[in-house]
């Protein structure tokens, strides 16, 4: 039979490979954003394993709104990707200081 | 080995392999197709755990929604490749190392000695009978009704904003303006002059 463990540990190194992918892609936007949907995706799959394992519905409920979040999140988060390569011809993170943070 | 087991370990090993890869392609498009396959084998995992609503949701509403708008994105902006990978390498050690240390952290503390099935043990598989869309429904309607109604607003937020965001007013371009267009008056358009008839 499946483990609880082995789901939690693939949401683990799901989450691990996505950090990974922050540190390496910290130029480009759009994989910064997929890396942060991969992120979620792996606490989902959190959620899923101990809602299976302990029996209780609440947490696909919480999957459900975390995927609600998620999608109104990517759909900003592009719009104002476009609008940024509209105005700045650019998407690397480091030309995008003009708040000189 | 069980067939169940089997296809958790097929899918999972496709999951990590298109994470990997979605975090390691030069081209953004490519890693929008590999995000499309790491969360199509994800909802095939999500289907063994018996939470069968919200693989199907995955595959609606993140393959066919989210990652179509990624890559529509992807491929609407020009962008320059080159530079945006410079740093790959160099950013390459660091990132490893932290990822190594957090997963060997996380596997610590999830890790077979304190999730394992001895300690948790495998929930009885559920009767021909059961609806998992039921399931959740009966739970999201009545007990997570204001949740869900905030959620709706949360989507309605994110349609105006995004709409908002990227809409503007090109000088260049034609289109009607209905308001004028109704107010219109007969002398507007209409000129009247007088003059003799022709013979």
């Amino acid at each position: 039979m499946i483990a609880l463990s082995d789901y939690l540990i693939l949401g683990a190194i799901l989450f691990s490979l996505s950090v990974t992918g922050i540190f390496l892609n910290r130029k480009n936007v759009i994989i910064l954003l997929m890396c942060v949907e991969l992120m979620l995706l792996a606490v989902n799959m959190n959620f899923v394993a101990f809602s299976h394992f302990y029996g209780d519905t609440v947490g696909q409920v919480f999957v459900f709104f975390i995927l609600t979040v998620a999608a109104a999140e990517a759909a900003i988060g592009l719009a104002i990707l476009v609008v940024l390569f509209r105005n700045r011809r650019t998407i690397n993170v480091e030309d995008l200081d003009t708040l000189k943070g | 080995m069980t067939f169940e087991k089997f296809v958790f370990y097929v899918f999972a090993a496709i999951l990590v392999f298109a994470a990997t890869m979605v975090i390691t392609r030069r081209n953004p498009v490519h890693s929008a197709l590999f995000l499309v396959l790491a969360f199509f084998s994800s909802a095939g995992i999500w289907l063994l755990a018996e939470a069968e609503f919200l693989a199907i949701v995955l595959i609606l509403v993140y393959v066919g929604a989210v990652m179509v708008l990624f890559l529509f994105v992807v491929m609407m902006l020009d962008i320059d490749l080159a530079t945006l990978k410079a740093g790959f390498i160099k950013h390459m050690p660091v990132g490893v190392l932290v990822a190594l240390v957090m997963a060997i952290e996380m596997f610590m503390v999830v890790g077979p000695a304190n999730f394992g099935l001895e300690k948790v043990p495998a929930p009885a598989a559920q009767g021909a009978g059961y609806n998992n869309t039921e399931e959740l429904g009966s739970v999201l309607y009545t007990v997570y009704m204001y949740p869900f109604e905030i959620a709706a607003v949360i989507l309605l937020v994110g349609i105006i904003a995004a709409i908002g965001l990227t809409m503007r007013k090109r000088p260049e371009t034609k289109f009607q303006d209905p308001s004028v267009q109704v107010r219109v008056k007969k002398a507007d358009r209409l000129r009247v002059i007088k003059m003799d008839a022709e013979d």
